[in-house]
């Protein structure tokens, strides 16, 4: 099986060579559906290429110069991907074929930038010196334990959850209950649907600012309107429970329409016939919702819940524009992009968003045990 | 009556209609006007202030109903593409139509190639699963969860290495990889819909596998990827965070412009110009999901609902 031996067709007979023919060309699996040997230099021997693509990828990184070792090297990786193309495109491996641009598109442009950034989290780089020193663990010391960063961090962090509970408890409420409304088919349905839509397709920035607009003391229309009802002057912004308030409310008003998008599919997709058969057996509406129509929204419910939380724990550019961390409103995201940015601190930032990405993969998993746990038991 | 016309045209290309929705009357659609109106406000006030001059945006009492209040000027609209940067100065091109374009270009091309790149690996996901299916899935989506920042610094220095940085390769890459997940998942949950025998059939009769893909599974799920299509464009079209890190002067997009429009000027914030961009930029991407509204309440379910 390891050494095939081909004759050589002309120092062969007649007879022997019909007989090696149905041997070779008929072999019960193709033959080039097997794995090539090692050292054959097929087009589809992804061995052979993966241990020459890393020894050229080495030889370049320790040779050329950075800019030009990383087009060798990407040359490389491309021709080895062809050397697995080729190989599961012979074996019928359909599956890893069709998946493959997609992972790796999604190496490239986010696992990998993932992986350098741990990286990055050990040393001491900042973007703005060409210096790099490998410190250990001292940036995530740093950033827990120094006696003016830690509290700090701590605060923002709380922020953070305040920000998440307030928003996201607001966007579920407004969504569901907007999604209810639209369950059923009315007249001019298709034309109001995209009115509240709309805010989902604004620019971040034009709401920011308009907010500031809307929420300005002199000619904000929200202050105009209160001045006029009490008479006093107003202006929301300058605690932090109404700092907090205007923000929440702006983030809540964009992306309700959000949830009920997705609440909104759910509900449409229940068949008719369930609701005809309960209204036969006069099933009271409030049994009909918890019975019926909530084991359809309930996934898409989850699923907006998770989309959500994670996008509130990322919220910085609504409080860039609104308030830029001022009143007791800096968030965490927006904490770690002025420590990357603006200080040029990179390695603490990236140390600072693996914490931040530890708490949003810890609180994750937490949902998603919660969740299975709550399905198997439905 | 032209809608019902439309609906059957969309129903020649493969277009289904929702199903499965019980009727309400005029009643609800009052009770929808209101909560709506309500609701685009803070839209509306947008697109009023767009029509006014500077004295009325900022006027106390507010100026809310063109005609009567105030005389809607379309000045802003031109001022938009090329204004007097000072009183009195000579009128200048301000580059917007550049990064309208940009925008365009950027956003429609990104969410073109994660259609392509998405769909045949959702097929791969739907018909051919692999060891772990489950997991590669999940982890698809994760990569969507991660923190912005977490990501950002690394492409960043990554497209400076590669000499990307600041070029439209560079950012229509990372806003694919940034729409991927969402398509995968929603392309895989109609995949899952269709029955495959109607596939297993044709390939008993000799079609080969991308034939059956091409002819057979592709043309079900067109109301799928109209879809994702709109999904990908309202999430990528506005997109902030990336576009101001990583986009240059001619890779500029409309936010990442907007954003620098506002803080110009030394007289505060311009709020018609402001408006008049905002107003400007809906409307492809409100007319977009206007006309494929079905699709896409068919397509956000993300195969949570069995069928």
């Amino acid at each position: 099986m390891e050494f095939r031996v081909r004759p050589e067709p002309r120092l062969i007979h007649n007879s022997q060579s019909i007989e090696t023919m149905t041997t070779t060309a008929l072999p019960p699996p193709p033959s080039d559906s097997e794995a090539p040997r090692f050292l054959a230099p097929a087009a589809g021997n992804w061995k052979l290429a993966c241990v020459l693509g890393a020894l050229l990828a080495a030889m370049a990184i320790a040779i050329l110069p950075v800019s030009a070792s990383f087009w060798v090297t990407a040359i490389v990786a491309v021709l080895v991907a062809g050397a697995f193309v080729v190989n599961a495109y012979r074996r019928h491996y359909y599956g890893g074929l069709l998946v493959a641009p997609a992972i790796a598109m999604l190496f490239v442009m986010n696992i990998f930038p993932l992986l350098w950034s741990l990286g990055l989290s050990f040393f001491a780089y900042q973007s703005n010196r060409q210096t790099i020193k490998f410190v250990g663990l001292q940036n995530y010391i740093n950033i827990l334990t120094n006696e003016i960063k830690a509290p700090e961090n701590w605060t923002n962090l709380q922020t953070t959850a305040v920000f998440v509970v307030l928003t996201v408890a607001c966007q579920m409420i407004a969504g569901f209950l907007l999604a209810m409304l639209f369950a059923k088919t009315f007249p001019l349905r298709r034309y109001l649907l995209i009115l509240v839509l709309t805010p989902m397709m604004l620019s971040v920035v034009a709401v920011g600012v308009f907010f500031t607009y809307y929420y300005d003391p002199t000619f904000g229309l929200v202050s105009q309107v209160v001045n006029r009802i009490c008479g006093c002057q107003y202006v929301l912004m300058s605690n932090r429970a109404g700092a907090i308030a205007g923000i929440v409310f702006a983030d809540a008003w964009m992306w309700s329409p959000f949830v009920m998008l997705l609440v909104l599919a759910g509900l449409v997709s229940v068949p008719k016939y369930l609701y005809e058969a309960a209204s036969i057996d006069r099933v009271s509406s409030w049994r009909r919702f918890w019975n019926i129509t909530f084991p359809y929204i309930r996934g898409l419910l989850m699923l907006a819940l998770l989309f959500r939380t994670i996008e509130a724990f990322k919220l910085a550019d609504l409080v860039i524009l609104l308030t830029k961390g001022g009143n007791g409103t800096m968030t965490i995201s927006y904490h770690v992009l002025r420590i990357a940015q603006e200080q040029n601190k990179t390695s603490e930032g990236a140390a600072l968003s693996y914490i931040l990405l530890f708490v949003v993969i810890v609180l994750t998993n937490l949902y998603l045990y919660v969740a299975n746990r709550r399905s198997r038991e439905a | 009556m032209a809608d019902a016309a439309g609906m059957t045209f969309f129903e020649k290309l493969g277009f289904r209609k929702a199903s499965g929705v019980a009727e309400a009357g005029w009643a609800r659609t009052g009770l929808a006007a209101v909560v709506s109106i309500l609701y685009f406000l803070p839209v509306l006030i947008i697109i009023i202030t767009s029509f006014k001059l500077q004295t009325d945006a900022l006027a106390v009492p507010p100026k809310l109903i063109p005609w009567v209040d105030f005389a809607p000027t379309f000045e802003n609209f031109t001022s938009v593409f090329s204004r007097a940067f000072t009183s009195g100065g000579a009128v200048e091109s301000t580059g917007f139509d550049r990064y309208f374009f940009n925008s365009i270009f950027i956003a429609g091309t990104s969410v073109l190639l994660a259609l392509v790149i998405g769909t045949l690996a959702a097929y791969g996901f739907s018909r051919y699963p692999l060891k772990g299916n489950d997991t590669y899935l999940f982890i698809i989506l994760t990569t969507r969860m991660l923190p912005a920042v977490v990501v950002i610094i690394p492409v960043m220095l990554m497209l400076r290495v590669v000499g990307l940085s600041g070029s439209y390769l560079g950012i229509i890459l990372l806003y694919t990889a940034f729409n991927l997940p969402f398509t995968i998942w929603m392309m895989k949950s109609f995949f899952d819909e269709l029955s495959p025998d109607v596939e297993d059939a044709a390939r008993i009769d000799g079609s080969s596998d991308a034939r059956v893909f091409l002819k057979i599974a592709l043309p079900q799920v067109l109301a799928g990827l109209a879809a994702t299509f709109v999904f990908g464009l309202i999430l990528t079209w506005n997109e902030f965070l990336f576009a101001l890190l990583l986009s240059s002067v001619d890779t500029r997009t409309v936010p990442v412009a907007m954003s620098q429009a506002v803080a110009g000027g030394g007289i505060g914030v311009l709020w018609g110009l402001l408006a008049a961009i905002e107003t400007l930029f809906l409307i492809p991407v409100f007319l977009v999901t206007f006309f494929l509204q079905n699709q896409l309440l068919r397509g956000v379910t993300f195969g949570t609902v069995k069928r």
